[in-house]
């Protein structure tokens, strides 16, 4: 029944509150179609069909080398194609390339800004991108002249509103996607600045991204503070899947080597594997007695072990297919921020609140 | 509620459930099939896996320490 209105605000207000309702129904039902969906395809674990797999003996991974010169915390690193070579980013503001073979630093850069939370290699390896607080993404060229200041070719590339949390190269120099604080993503042309396409639909900061493997084509996942992950067409700026099963920050997401599932590790102090086609969450990596965050995952070059940097200090090492971990690894005096693999699956590095990174192998 | 908030919350309830549709639409596979992908390809990859086989000194850079220039 409705209400005596002017005949002006019966067609404005009344049609607009029953196709919210409507419309909030259908949301809901929809969610529930997706859970159902979903679960019906649940019909087995992925331990389960692990069980005949040979178990995996112990593991004897140490410190290789230490990386020491960062005036502070270390907040991001990111390897060169050429398995030797690092970039790495502090909350003092300093970016520094190293030689990871030798320990020695290439080049240094300092930024206008403190806590550089984001650094990455670029594919040809003559530049890096970096950027934090100053809400940017800024490229520089690397000089082989050692003595040449870098900041003074400095390009800035992305800008966003809030901090840069994360940035990656796509497969060339020429583009650079990044996520922010400001809830977005975003990918940018690097010679011109341009933003090339947008990606909404966090619904809170972004805290991380990584890209498909090339050979399954142009999608990236990223996670955030709304404790989703989100994986998106790159062409189309559309999300085309999301999972939401972490119970707080997702601070790392990393795709698994063959671009079918990625991993993730969150505040809630579990890691989790999502396969793509199955749609869903397939395994969890936890224990009780690890109650601390996990900043940073990374897989082995088969995918078969997944390293974990926690807020412990510690690196967790686990059994992608049976779920159990492997072995602890201890070093670090402070928060493991960071954790990559190398490109030939060598090594990794880790880099802490502590200063240094560190090399394992 | 003025107009101006009830079309913006109209609006996104709107590209929610758009979004919810298009995530719906998605198709799926089964857990036992995807599972076992991902067990295969862990196994054809693992003698090409460094730090799962671990790897000879000689052949790792990193096992051995600093590495001795010769002039």
């Amino acid at each position: 029944m409705r209400s005596p209105l002017s005949p002006e605000m019966a067609t404005q207000e009344v049609p607009l509150n029953e196709t919210l309702a409507h419309l909030k129904t259908e949301s809901e039902t929809l969610k529930l179609k997706l859970e159902e969906e979903r679960a019906k395809l649940h019909d087995v674990e992925l331990h389960q069909v692990a069980e005949k797999v040979e178990g995996l003996g112990q593991f004897v991974m140490k410190t290789r080398r230490t990386l020491k010169g960062h005036g502070n915390k270390v907040l991001c690193m990111d390897w060169c194609k050429d398995k030797r070579r690092i970039v790495s980013s502090s909350q003092d503001g300093k970016v520094i390339v190293w030689d990871a073979f030798t320990t020695n630093k290439e080049h240094a850069v300092t930024m206008p800004c403190t806590w550089v939370m984001a650094c990455a290699y670029a594919p040809s390896g003559c530049a890096v991108a970096c950027g934090g607080l100053d809400n940017k993404c800024s490229v520089y060229p690397l000089s082989l002249d050692k003595n040449e200041n870098l900041a003074a070719k400095k390009k800035s590339v992305a800008m966003h509103t809030n901090y840069l949390s994360a940035c990656s190269f796509t497969n060339s120099d020429m583009q650079i996607l990044t996520s922010s604080g400001d809830g977005t993503c975003a990918l940018w042309d690097v010679e011109s600045g341009q933003l090339l396409q947008s990606f909404h639909g966090h619904a809170a900061d972004v805290l991380c991204l990584d890209l498909a493997p090339s050979e399954t084509g142009n999608t990236f996942v990223s996670g955030g503070c709304d404790k989703k992950a989100n994986v998106w067409d790159m062409r189309s700026g559309q999300c085309i899947q999301s999972f939401e099963t972490h119970e707080s920050d997702i601070n790392s997401v990393r795709y698994y080597p063959s671009g079918d599932a990625f991993a993730s590790g969150s505040d809630d102090a579990t890691c989790r594997l999502y396969d793509l086609r199955a749609d869903r969450e397939v395994a969890i990596y936890s224990k009780e007695s690890i109650i601390f965050g996990v900043s940073s995952v990374d897989f082995s070059l088969s995918g078969r072990l997944l390293f974990g940097g926690y807020n412990d200090y510690t690196i967790n090492v686990w059994d992608v297919l049976k779920g159990t971990r492997v072995s602890i690894l201890f070093g670090h005096e402070n928060r493991v921020s960071t954790l990559r693999v190398s490109p030939d699956g060598t090594a990794f590095c880790t880099g802490s609140w502590d200063h240094t990174l560190r090399i394992w192998a | 509620m003025s107009n101006n908030n009830a079309s913006s919350s109209l609006a996104s309830a709107k590209r929610a459930v758009r979004q919810l549709r298009l995530e719906a639409s998605v198709r799926r596979i089964k857990v036992s099939q995807a599972a076992a992908d991902l067990r295969q390809y862990c196994l054809q990859n693992a003698s090409k896996d460094p730090l799962l086989m671990g790897v000879p000194s000689s052949d790792n850079p990193f096992r051995p320490p600093k590495s001795c220039s010769l002039f």
